[in-house]
């Protein structure tokens, strides 16, 4: 039995009205745990809650410390980047000073640090910009990871990459990931457990195959919309 | 070369120079134009300066800090939108400004709006090394954080970055700097000093280094031009500066990088 990392209970997130209301669950070291659910129903809040970044009552209870955290927040944008005068190096460079576990890092995750270090930020590829901000959050070697979303506005092909990347990650460094997603081929792919939330609040914990019935897709999307999993 | 004009060109290099690195910082984080309503925050206390006969710097000091303080109270009180407040702070400070400085004889009004660098005192010389340097080391100890929480708040707090006490850290570096700028380019000017090198440096630099020192460097060498231009012309140095850089920052777009 893996060792519990995080215990959240009876959280609640107030702005002006309840976004989070008495939600409970745990996170177990080497966890795949994806949560899901539509927009406005406050996802991207539960993980600033759990971050520390908005206040919340309940508790949050870290196993321990604090462990070392790596965060990807929604839609960081790029054209923030273009606007300052800044490299990918300098970059890299608020987080960790040696360059040759820059380079490492950079090419794991499949890109050229030579070819890109004295770039600006804001000239990657969508998907390559994408790429280096999961580098990013992995360089200070975190026990667990907040990415938000990680794939937006990336096409398809992209997009496979992006979370291929995440689950290597995930093996090869026994993390222990938290990830917002909206995608049920990833969920089926690699999620351990999910924490799906609704607008209504709190809608269903545990294994995706066990918890994810029709009938509580239908309760976080609303009707008529259907969803098929995907046997791999 | 005499020992006042050494004086007034050592103190206007310090200051030209940290105005241009911590313009860098206030652009990124577009704040450049912050300059201007503190500089103008700054003129009843010039003017109270000069008709009492104390040193310029504290009394620009003074208003800055009296206004932003009131500033942020009325923020708190009213919940106006701020800059429509600092609106309100500065043109009164300006107008308060403008009451008491025919208090002062004549030269000194133009002093109090354009500045005066040509007789600054040994002890005023020494102070504004003190403190420029003080300024540029604190600034080169946090602009990198201040870049990341630039990017994204939320990434920096999760790096353990302290948002509000480095922003506050900056905002006094911000006043200390506009109240030093305030001798060399008067109550109108000072934010031509803080955006003016930064925007030259931007057209040559690729990296966050390039573009700080860069700003440092022509914030040095617009100084400079200035004070040796006022020397030959008799025109006040102050406003030499300004158009030095002006000039700098004109020829530098037809490098600007690709």
């Amino acid at each position: 039995m893996e060792e519990t990392i995080l215990k959240v209970k009876n959280l609640n997130v107030k702005f002006g009205e309840e976004v989070i209301k008495n939600l409970s669950f745990e996170v177990k070291r080497g966890e795949f745990l994806i949560v899901l659910g539509p927009n406005g129903a406050g996802k991207t809040t539960l993980f600033r809650a759990l971050l520390g970044l908005i206040s919340s009552s309940g508790e949050i209870i870290w196993q321990d410390k604090i462990p070392k955290i790596g965060y990807l927040p929604e839609r960081l944008s790029q054209d923030k980047f273009k606007n300052l005068t800044i490299t990918i190096k300098e970059f890299f460079h608020f987080k960790e000073n040696s360059d040759e576990k820059i380079f490492s890092i950079l090419k794991a995750v499949g890109l050229e640090p030579k070819e890109i270090l004295k770039k600006n930020p804001g000239d990657l590829s969508s998907g390559q910009f994408q790429r280096m901000l999961i580098a990013w959050s992995l360089i200070s070697e975190p026990e667990i990871l907040f990415f938000d979303e990680p794939a937006t506005g990336i096409d398809v092909g992209g997009e496979e990459t992006i979370y291929s990347l995440l689950g290597k990650f995930w093996k090869e460094k026994n993390l222990t990931i938290l990830l917002i997603t909206h995608d049920l081929d990833i969920i089926y792919k690699y999620a351990t457990n999910v924490l799906c939330l609704s607008k209504k609040g709190f809608c269903c914990f545990g294994p995706a195959r066990e918890v994810l019935t029709p009938k509580v897709l239908e309760k976080i999307y609303g009707t008529g919309i259907k969803f098929y999993e995907h046997k791999h | 070369m005499n020992f006042q004009f050494l004086l007034s060109l050592i103190s206007a290099v310090f200051i030209g120079g940290v105005a241009g690195y911590l313009g860098s910082l206030m652009i990124t984080k577009r704040m450049g134009l912050v300059g201007g309503p503190l500089g103008h925050l700054a003129l009843p206390g010039v003017a109270l300066a000069l008709v009492y006969h104390f040193n310029v710097f504290y009394g620009a000091l003074l208003t800055i800090i009296v206004g932003g303080i009131l500033i942020w109270l009325l923020e708190i009180k009213t919940k106006a939108p701020i800059e429509a407040l600092t609106g309100l702070v500065f043109a009164s400070g300006c107008a308060l400004g403008f009451l008491i400085l025919p208090f002062s004889d004549e030269h000194q009004l133009e002093e109090a709006l354009i500045g005066d660098i040509t007789k600054i005192s040994f002890s005023d010389t020494i102070l504004t090394i003190i403190l420029c340097s003080l300024i540029f080391l604190i600034i080169r100890k946090i602009y990198s954080k201040l870049v990341l929480t630039e990017i994204s708040e939320d990434l920096a707090k999760t790096e353990g970055i302290r948002v509000k006490k480095y922003n506050f850290i900056y905002l006094a570096c911000i006043a200390i700097i506009v109240a030093l700028t305030v001798k060399l380019v008067g109550g109108l000017l000072p934010v031509a000093l803080i955006v003016t090198p930064s925007l030259t440096a931007r057209n040559f630099s690729k990296s966050s280094f390039q573009y700080s020192f860069g700003s440092l460097i022509f914030g040095v060498i617009s100084a400079t031009f200035g004070i040796f231009l006022s020397q030959i012309t008799n025109f006040p140095a102050g406003l030499l500066i300004i158009l030095s850089g002006f000039l700098i920052f004109l020829i530098s777009i037809i490098f600007k990088k690709s």
